[in-house]
């Protein structure tokens, strides 16, 4: 018999608002079929309509609590495209600095999380007491644990001060010796091994089809990492390799346990970023122009549009940004968050898994809904879903009036 | 006589309820503060499982729409009384010597009912979760259900295995009482003692199946069907499933102790000191004590360090690894009758 389980839009398993129908005879997961945009917030329009460039870096910060520095990276790197602003080679560092932090903490986040999907909550209060190091860092460099405030068009805000060095490096040594154990806890246990080996697999040709991003495309033995593909910010200087689970374990099947693999050791090539990039600082400025009004004047002034990319740790986040000379606000802007690109994937990973695998594998690409929500149709208080077929009616209208 | 019995029954029964449910509560606070002292928090103070339903008896209680209303009612009621009579037939450290027969309604069942009787509260559980009329407690019923027929087998086996033991001495072996009265360990030479230490590991594994925690929690699972078959409960009927959650967990450690650890600690402390009038609660005291260590290292020790299992590799480990392992001390307690190693 086959009966329909709605895991979501509120399920204690997803924390954000996402609806996964999933058919399923007994136990076994027939069909998958995944429902978005439960929490449109309208954060483009925001930065569209009402706030001026400059408070729309903080706007994108909030588009994302968790990975809240690579949202407006992309757009102020999109702007500085169009500008032309020259950021100073020390606020490129301070940038890549901020950068590999959000990701140590972010991973340390989802691997906590993973823990307690699974139904291991000692893991998750383990793994979380460890990230707590992050955050004190994150805390005493930008003032706050959890947004960073720290970016500004042209350079950042904060400065990583000389007394912040050695308690930078006091962390990395605290995660590079606690590492081992994190790695062992996860990769050795034989509950969480039963629960993630050959579970949610997603297969090198599947994860090229549907153009995956981040640790669920590398866990699958696809090398695509921005860092290493397109450098920016610093990132030219280090020589980052995207990392496949092949490294470890010496073989890519592309299921959970893959991509536990991947963030793991994520965490560790960030800390060897940090510990590089604290190296090689150089000094010099930190702002290209520290007058605020001078930089929303220059904008205002520009025009032109420019796509920006950066390695969230989710994956690959892209901003598309145009500015119109004389117009106030951003022209136009397009956000994609990570999570948009990685969520079809679930039906591959999901199809002809059971019930018990729907949490850990919808987890599994760390999947952060209310960033990913940009279009929400409702008529007459009605939710409508849009076909392939109205999209396409819909293009073809907006070329005809564009070529009259 | 007839009048005694009743009267008996009637007002020992309430008292062992709340007896039960007491102390039931209080080794869910107790476990909860074990867990959350190792997972490096502080966690809630011991008395918060009174609270919970406290808060819990002054909800609202709903029924849900396309819920069957009465079975849906009754399935909690059903739970927690199968819960508390369990208590009436096993034998408790002091209460042994108030009683009669080791326990109130001692001499009138034995293991084979308490088996009978372990089943109801999850056969409440499993129609309350299909009556919701929700899929996830559909699901979770389902899941009890094959839970509950993977671990009855190795369950059956240990206690075959030591009632098999038990016969040789002769008597009603059945009886719960006799059982308690001849523990395993005094009657068993090496190739039995290894055995009834298999068993033991048996029983131990079946435990935490048996009260629904992790990692055999498939039914309740909380991230993977939001509570299962507790989803649609609310109110007074989640307080009563978790009353005979508490209750339950209490019988099966003392079955544990029963099969197990029958032994008292005043005799031993009799050589010492005079104990009196206060042997009772010396025994009862020890009985306590006992219950928590069973508990702890069959629940609290395994919750806190292990994932849950998917609902086929439950089956797998009862069915196959545990089954195994309870046979093989079955196998080792028959070759101790037939070969006598002895004692080297």
């Amino acid at each position: 018999m086959k009966y329909e389980i709605p895991v979501g839009p509120i399920h204690p398993a997803l924390k954000e608002p996402i609806m996964i129908k999933c058919t399923i005879e007994g136990e076994r997961i027939v069909d998958v079929d995944v429902f978005c945009s439960q929490n449109h917030r309208g954060i483009e329009w925001i930065g569209m309509n009402r706030n001026n460039p400059v408070q729309s870096i903080y706007t994108a910060e909030k588009i994302c609590g968790i990975c809240n520095f690579c949202h407006p990276s992309c757009l102020v790197m999109a702007v500085e495209e169009i500008v032309g602003f020259e950021v100073p080679e020390r606020a490129q560092y301070i940038r890549v600095i901020q950068g590999e932090l959000e990701r140590i903490h972010s991973h340390l986040l989802w691997a906590g999380v993973a823990a307690h999907e699974l139904g291991f909550d000692s893991l998750l209060h383990y793994v979380w007491m460890v990230r707590e190091k992050v955050m004190d860092i994150l805390e005493l460099v930008n003032g706050q644990r959890v947004p960073k405030d720290v970016l500004m068009y042209g350079g950042v805000r904060r400065d990583i001060k000389e007394e912040h060095i050695p308690k930078i490096r006091e962390m990395l040594k605290y995660y590079a010796e606690g590492f081992d154990k994190i790695a062992k806890l996860f990769l050795q246990d034989k509950t969480i091994k039963m629960r993630t080996r050959e579970i949610g697999i997603l297969t090198k040709e599947d994860a090229m089809k549907l153009a995956t991003a981040g640790p669920t495309t590398r866990a699958s033995g696809v090398k695509k990492d921005v860092r290493q593909d397109m450098p920016y910010y610093a990132y030219p200087d280090f020589e980052v390799k995207a990392i496949t689970p092949d490294m470890l374990t010496g073989e890519t099947l592309g299921d959970t346990y893959d991509r536990i693999v991947v963030r793991l050791l994520e965490v560790k090539q960030s800390m060897e970023i940090i510990e590089q990039a604290l190296d090689e600082m150089p000094g010099g400025e930190i702002l290209a122009e520290p007058k605020v009004m001078k930089v929303i004047n220059q904008i205002k002034k520009s025009e032109g549009e420019a796509i920006a990319r950066h390695e969230a740790p989710r994956g690959e986040a892209i901003h598309y940004v145009k500015l119109k000379e004389g117009f106030e606000y951003l022209y136009a802007w397009k956000v994609r968050a990570p999570t948009y690109i990685n969520i079809l994937s679930w039906r591959p990973m999901l199809m002809d898994m059971q019930i018990a695998d729907i949490p850990i594998v919808a987890a599994s690409i760390d999947p952060c809904m209310s960033c990913t929500n940009r279009v929400t149709i409702v008529e007459d208080n009605r939710e409508r879903v849009l076909t392939a077929e109205h999209l396409h009616r819909l293009s073809v209208q907006k070329t005809r009036r564009l070529m009259k | 006589m007839t009048g005694d019995l009743l009267i008996m029954t009637v007002f020992g029964s309430i008292g062992i309820a709340i007896f039960g449910l007491f102390f039931g509560l209080v080794y869910k606070g107790i476990d909860r503060k074990i867990v959350a002292h190792m997972q490096k928090r502080v966690g809630p103070p011991i008395r918060q499982p009174f609270l919970d339903v406290i808060k819990l008896m002054n909800k609202e209680t709903v029924l849900p729409e396309n819920a069957v209303g009465w079975m849906y009612s009754m399935a909690p009621l059903v739970c927690l009384a199968s819960s508390i009579i369990l208590l009436l037939y096993i034998p408790m450290g002091g209460l042994d010597q108030v009683f009669e027969n080791g326990a109130l309604l001692g001499g009138h069942g034995d293991i084979i009912l308490v088996l009978y009787l372990l089943i109801i509260p999850s056969l409440a559980m499993v129609a309350g979760g299909f009556a919701s009329g929700s899929p996830f407690a559909t699901v979770g019923a389902q899941r009890e259900m094959v839970t509950m027929m993977s671990y009855e087998f190795p369950l059956a086996v240990v206690i075959i295995a030591i009632v098999w033991k038990l016969s040789t001495a002769g008597g009603d072996v059945f009886s719960l009482s006799l059982i308690a009265g001849n523990p395993i360990w005094n009657s068993v030479g090496l190739l039995g003692l290894i055995g009834a230490f298999i068993l033991l590991l048996a029983l131990v594994i079946v435990t935490p199946g048996e009260v629904a925690k992790i990692p055999f929690d498939v039914a309740e699972a909380e991230t993977e069907i939001a509570h299962g078959l507790l989803a649609e409960y609310s109110g007074r009927n989640l307080a009563l499933f978790y009353l005979a959650d508490g209750v339950k967990t209490f019988a099966m450690a003392s079955l544990v102790i029963v099969l197990f650890f029958p032994y008292n600690i005043s005799p031993v402390l009799e050589q010492y000191v005079a104990l009196g009038d206060f042997t009772i609660l010396v025994d009862f005291l020890f009985f306590l004590l006992k219950v928590f260590l069973v508990l702890l290292f069959s629940v609290t020790l395994v919750r806190a360090g292990m994932a849950r299992l998917r609902i086929t590799q439950v089956v797998s480990v009862y069915w196959i690894t545990v089954t195994l392992i309870a046979l093989f001390g079955l196998v080792l307690l028959m070759w101790d009758n037939q070969f006598d190693v002895g004692w080297f």
